[in-house]
């Protein structure tokens, strides 16, 4: 991994999370950004051949729950909090396209 | 499957269908994924939620031991290695996951490799079987019900969370059939698991078709779609021929199809353009640091394998044997779970072609009461004319709906046996009062066997067999 990051894969990023950014804005997350990936890349200087992948820190596995329903919230509670709800549900903008 | 589509060519010569399948399976526990909200198809909107499966802050996921256990169930039934799983975050923004993600398994998912054979003895590879959380349902408001005119969107979390295993076939069925085949042996493994309840008109079983076509002889894999919105095994067979031949006359119109997710419009008997993946498939996915991964141990798996169900491949073949039958001519009696009944009867001595005809005809409710002994001598007093074929039906409604002995049934009923002494007695009587029918039936004329029939039927309230009646006249015509 080199610490390169364009600015167009920034913005690209950046919309994808919603953000909006400015073109100065661009340029400051760009120069941060390629700072962080410099130094996360130095790991690329250790041989890790032996190291297994880990997807987290802790020594778990198998955290389970059983299978036993628990009383859910207060449905007019929960609406009550929301900026808009209708018969029952969330109401909101009028979603683009699909879900993926 | 009622309309066969393979007895017609859908494409023109030299082109062929590549499908694979993805097919989202809700599994049947008690409560969702990752909390103890109730999973519950058709309950009020919003009734089964809570903070973490609406993504409120400090709320923490944790799995479900159930769904676990049914996942790697499914994975053995299907032939997967059963893998240590890990659950990822797929990042998108859309209402129907309030967290912004959906949790999911993608580098690792926890069954791989798998296959379905298919009734015909085709193979279709399993690539993965992994765990992920259904989304909310969304209702588009205004705009007729069209997603891209609506005013608004409203938004019920109850199915946010469920407990869903995405199935996914290898590109490898070659026409709508197969596909059926394939989408109708899940749901039989999936019933005789226990695993779902498969309804696809429910939702709990969900098809997605990626259709692509090529010249016949090639190896490439071509532009595909996938098609979404398929509710039934009649809709997916439709859909596919459809988008099929789209991409055939897209192909030799030297132009070509986008990759893209296109919905099956069953009224309009088409598929429309829905998103383009192009710009929307940059997930992000990453390892979800709030859930350790699932490792299955060695005594897990074989627990599980030990105590798997008699699965539909091996059912079919089971009664296939005892029944001196083909597979396919077993499908029927698989899908209602009558195998096991008919295998019985047929070892308690029950004739098997008897045994097939009524677990075909009438025994689409299912078995109820009704046991192998007393099927089996059902079948017997049949055989033996004790009964005509219409009192045997009754007789069998009865053992369905109550059990008991078919004898003692019949003769509650009335049902004596018609001794064919007077039989004779009655047909002779008949020909008196009837000489030119019988004429008529002398010189060949078949259909006034039928007027026959009818009368000593009515003569008898019933209780006679056609069948013999038909052979003490043709006795009658031949001496
Ligand atoms: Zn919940």
């Amino acid at each position: 991994m080199s610490g390169e990051i364009s600015r167009d894969e920034v913005a690209h990023v950046a919309s994808l999370a919603r953000l909006s950014v400015t073109d100065d804005e661009l340029t400051t997350f760009t120069d941060q950004l390629c700072v962080v990936l410099e130094t996360a890349a130095q790991l690329n200087a250790l041989d890790l051949d032996d190291v297994e992948p880990m997807a987290q820190p802790y020594p778990l596995a198998n955290v389970l729950r059983v299978d036993e329903i628990v009383p859910s919230l207060d449905r007019d509670e929960v609406l009550s909090q929301a900026p808009a709800a209708e018969e029952g549900r969330f109401r909101v903008p009028p979603a683009l396209g699909e879900a993926p | 499957m009622s309309d066969t589509t393979e007895t017609k060519q859908v494409l023109p010569d030299g082109w062929e269908m590549v499908i694979g399948l993805e097919v989202h399976v809700e599994l049947a526990t008690k409560t969702k994924l990752f909390c103890g909200c109730a999973n519950h198809f058709g309950d009020e909107p919003n009734t089964n939620i809570c903070p973490t499966c609406l993504g409120l802050p400090g709320s923490l996921p944790v799995p479900n031991e159930q769904a676990v256990h049914f996942a790697m169930v499914l994975g053995r039934a299907l032939g997967c290695s059963v893998e240590p799983g890990i659950f990822a975050r797929k990042n998108y923004f859309y209402p129907d996951m309030p967290k912004d993600y959906q949790t999911t398994q993608y580098e690792e998912p926890t069954n791989e490799h798998g296959a379905i054979t298919l009734p015909d003895g085709r193979v279709i590879a399993i690539e993965r079987a992994h765990i992920e959380e259904d989304t909310g349902k969304s209702t588009h408001l205004g705009g007729g019900g069209r997603i891209h005119d609506a005013t608004a969107t409203l938004v019920d979390y109850n199915r946010a969370g469920v407990p869903l295993v995405e199935v996914v076939s290898g590109p490898e069925m070659r026409n709508a059939d197969e596909a059926r085949a394939y989408v109708a042996e899940l749901r039989d493994i999936l019933l005789a698991t226990g695993v779902s309840d498969a309804r696809m008109e429910e939702g709990s079983m969900r098809v997605d078709a990626n259709v692509s076509v090529r010249p016949v002889g090639s190896d490439e894999l071509r532009t595909r779609c996938e098609i979404k919105n398929i509710n039934s095994l009649r809709s997916l067979g439709r859909a596919i021929n459809y988008e099929a031949r789209r991409h055939v006359d897209l192909w030799t119109n030297s132009d070509q199809p986008n990759q893209e997710t296109r919905h099956w419009d069953e009224e309009g008997g088409r598929t429309t353009p829905g998103r383009s993946k192009e710009d929307a498939e940059d997930y992000r996915y990453f390892a979800c640091p709030d859930l350790p991964p699932l490792v299955p141990t060695a005594e897990t798996i074989a627990g599980i394998d030990e105590s798997m169900p008699a699965l539909p491949a091996a059912r079919r073949a089971a009664l296939a044997a005892a029944a001196g039958v083909g597979e396919a001519d077993t499908l029927l009696a698989i899908e209602r779970g009558l195998d096991g009944l008919a295998c019985e009867t047929i070892a308690a001595g029950g004739d098997a072609t008897a045994v097939m005809k009524h677990v075909d005809q009438n025994l689409a409710e299912g078995q109820g009461e009704l046991t192998a002994a007393s099927f089996a001598a059902l079948v017997s007093m049949e055989a033996d004319g004790a009964l005509s074929s219409t009192q045997v039906k009754t007789v069998l409604a009865e053992l369905v709906a109550n059990g008991g002995e078919p004898a003692a049934i019949a003769e509650s009923m009335g049902f004596e046996a018609m001794d064919t002494g007077e039989l004779d007695g009655l047909l002779d009587q008949l020909i008196g009062d009837n000489p030119d029918e019988w004429g008529r039936f002398l010189e060949g004329d078949n259909k006034v066997q039928g007027f026959f029939v009818g009368q000593i039927m009515k003569a008898t309230q019933g209780k006679a067999d056609g069948k013999i009646v038909n052979q003490l006249m043709r006795q009658r015509a031949q001496g």
